[in-house]
């Protein structure tokens, strides 16, 4: 005879019985979740309000997520994802060590490479240029010259990212049969800094200035919008804390260091660890919009590298061609290492600052 | 000593204002560039005689572009696209928001982790293809053929605006709520009396982060829309870019205009609307960045 943990042995009748304890451990479990289903139906408004929303990243937040399967499965255009073969990390080690048949894994880590670097420069120039510009604004006392100014420096930010690169494009672009060449590619021929044939091809087909371009374009986009939260940190510092600094002989420069850089500092680091946490998440609209076959080697970065498998299907042969899944694990692998970056960060900002992110 | 300390911060004043001009002037520049671009003569565009001001004016790059009928259909899908999307995602921003504002919330940390997830982590490009390629499917199922619902409805929702909305419901003090219950207000009625008024900017913060990324949209409205005519501005912007720097489409070109001055022009159709309202919604713009970066 099975015993299982709810019977016990009676020995007042002879016979196996419920375990008492156990009846009544399940009757107050079974009367909690008859608990929580009052509470819920008496606030049923409440709860149906969260629905729609809760549907909407079910179905197309997480659903995906589970998309993510073919990672470890061998593609294939007819069958979903479920019914595919499993291929274990095939996919993973093709990607990080490479295979005899495909010349992917140098793409992929050409690709990582640059997603840091894009990343990696746009924290290191993009990052302070921001604070530079609200220190510089703080400076400018008269209100209408403030606003003019303001308004000027923050415009770039409301134009969309395509609007935004076809501008970058016009300047820069080489010149036609039909049209000279952007006006910056003039200046930068008549300055002496590049050559009469880079002029004419176009900067934006020179591996060597995709960088230079992303993050220039970063800056004018970004840099007036971004020093609001800067700029609104510094003009809290109350007028009494420079008068004493003044008092005390503190030159302009010995202000900015004893009076204004400890007062925004907190927001230096928050922003800062925003902008650590988001490292390895390059938007890649931008990319998109501005690279071309020919600045694949500077330009391309994980999410494109996705893109051009496993979307539009490059390179794809057959419908089990590998790519896919391919495609997928190399964007999984970069959005993890993206997610632990996030977290890290946000362990730290809670740690140092009492400020937690999310 | 007084004298030294009013040069130094003299020097820095001097310095601000000139690099802020600066960079306020290259902030500008290329948009009248654009404008200049956009209204001068074959030859100078074609010669790139254009600095600043515009030479040989014409206006048939405007008209051609505004009677070009494929223009006004990106443009009323953009607006399609940017409304719905906007009431859509609005709407069940707030409805969420207002219930995880709520203490009595069960597993209300639960939900706001559900949220707070897809801040960290995307399953990225390929399998959100390949979800909305089966949402397609699963909409044509349903009679559903036009991809503009697809896009209204499966795109865009940003966690971060929910939370936003969220810490602003929180801060409306229980009171008020626990005299509007008691007045016999039902929940619809204290979230549309009592909450919205009291968060109205910050609602208008997040209405406004939406519409832009809407309007804005480019990728994902290119990819899973299959008829070109559905197509919104932006991927219609970017198209005329590629077709008229390609020498092969503009061979033959009439000598009025240069091909540029078309894509000068519709750059500047395409950004008249935001420089309308810009000066009205740049407030809020502020005021969104600062809640955004600091809680």
């Amino acid at each position: 005879m099975q015993v299982s943990d709810y019977l016990i042995f009676d020995e007042e009748s002879g016979t196996y019985i419920e375990d008492p304890e156990q009846v009544v451990r399940d009757d107050v479990e079974k009367h909690h979740w008859l608990n929580v289903l009052r509470v819920v139906l008496k606030d049923w408004r409440l709860y149906l309000m969260l629905v729609p929303m809760i549907l909407v990243f079910l179905f197309w937040r997480y659903f995906p997520m589970y998309e993510l399967l073919g990672c470890f499965k061998m593609p294939d255009s007819i069958k979903s994802v479920a019914e595919q073969d499993y291929v274990g990390f095939s996919h993973f080690r093709t990607l990080i060590f490479g295979n005899a048949n495909s010349s992917i894994s140098p793409e992929f880590w050409r690709a990582f490479r640059n997603t840091f670097l894009l990343s990696f420069y746009g924290l290191l120039f993009g990052f302070p240029t921001p604070i530079i510009v609200a220190l510089f604004f703080n400076e400018i006392r008269s209100n209408i010259a403030r606003s003019v100014l303001q308004v000027a420096t923050y415009l770039p930010k409301f134009m969309s990212t395509v609007v935004m690169t076809s501008l970058v494009v016009m300047l820069v672009k080489g010149g036609g049969q039909m049209s000279g060449y952007g006006i910056l590619s003039q200046m930068f021929e008549a300055m002496g800094a590049i050559d009469h044939d880079t002029a004419v091809k176009g900067l934006l087909h020179m591996p060597e200035f995709f960088r230079a371009i992303y993050q220039i374009s970063g800056i004018w986009e970004g840099a007036g919008y971004d020093s609001i939260v800067f700029f609104a940190a510094i003009i809290a510092i109350s007028p009494t804390s420079y008068e004493a600094a003044q008092m005390d002989g503190a030159g302009k420069m010995a202000q900015m260091r004893y009076v204004v850089l400890p007062s925004i500092l907190s927001t230096i680091v928050i922003m800062l660890i925003t902008r650590i946490g988001s490292l390895l998440s390059i938007g890649y609209e931008k990319v998109i919009l501005l690279y071309n076959t020919d600045t694949y080697q500077t330009g391309e970065v994980v999410s494109t590298f996705a893109i051009r498998y496993g979307v539009n299907g490059e390179g794809a042969s057959g419908s089990r061609s590998p790519n896919k899944g391919l495609a997928s694990a190399a964007e999984m692998m970069n959005n993890v290492v993206g997610m632990l970056l996030v977290i890290g960060a946000n362990t730290v900002a809670r740690k140092a600052s009492d400020v937690s992110l999310y | 000593m007084k004298r030294k300390l009013e040069i130094s911060e003299l020097i820095f004043k001097v310095i601000s204002y000139t690099l802020l001009t600066i960079f306020a002037i290259a902030c500008l520049y290329p948009f009248l560039y654009t404008i200049s671009g956009s209204i001068s003569g074959y030859t100078a565009v074609f010669r790139s005689e254009i600095v600043l001001l515009p030479k040989d004016i014409q206006l048939e790059a405007f008209s051609t572009m505004l009677n070009n009928n494929m223009f006004w259909n990106a443009y009323t899908n953009t607006l399609f696209l940017t409304f719905y999307g906007t009431i859509w995602e609005v709407l069940l921003s707030v409805l969420g928001a207002y219930a995880l504002s709520k203490k009595r919330l069960l597993f209300r940390k639960g939900f706001n982790f559900f949220l707070v997830f897809t801040m960290w982590f995307s399953a990225g490009t390929v399998p959100q293809y390949l979800n909305y390629l089966d949402t397609q499917k699963v909409f044509s199922s349903v009679g559903i053929t036009d991809d503009k619902w697809l896009v209204v409805i499966a795109m865009g929702m940003a966690a971060m605006n929910i939370i936003l909305l969220r810490n602003s419901f929180e801060g409306v003090p229980s009171e008020i709520e626990e005299a509007a219950i008691v007045d016999g207000a039902t929940e619809m009625q204290v979230l549309w009396r009592v909450y919205l008024p009291m968060s109205k900017s910050i609602l208008a913060t997040v209405s406004l982060f939406f519409a832009i990324s809407r309007w804005n949209g480019y990728y994902w409205a290119k990819t899973m829309m299959r008829d070109a005519d559905e197509h919104p501005l932006m991927v219609y912007i970017r198209r005329t870019l590629d077709t008229y720097q390609d020498p092969e489409q503009t061979a033959g070109w009439n000598e009025i205009y240069a091909p540029d001055s078309m894509i000068y022009a519709m750059i500047v159709v395409s950004i008249i609307p935001i420089l309308i309202i810009y000066p009205f919604i740049q407030k809020y713009f502020a005021k969104g960045v600062n809640a955004g970066g600091v809680k």
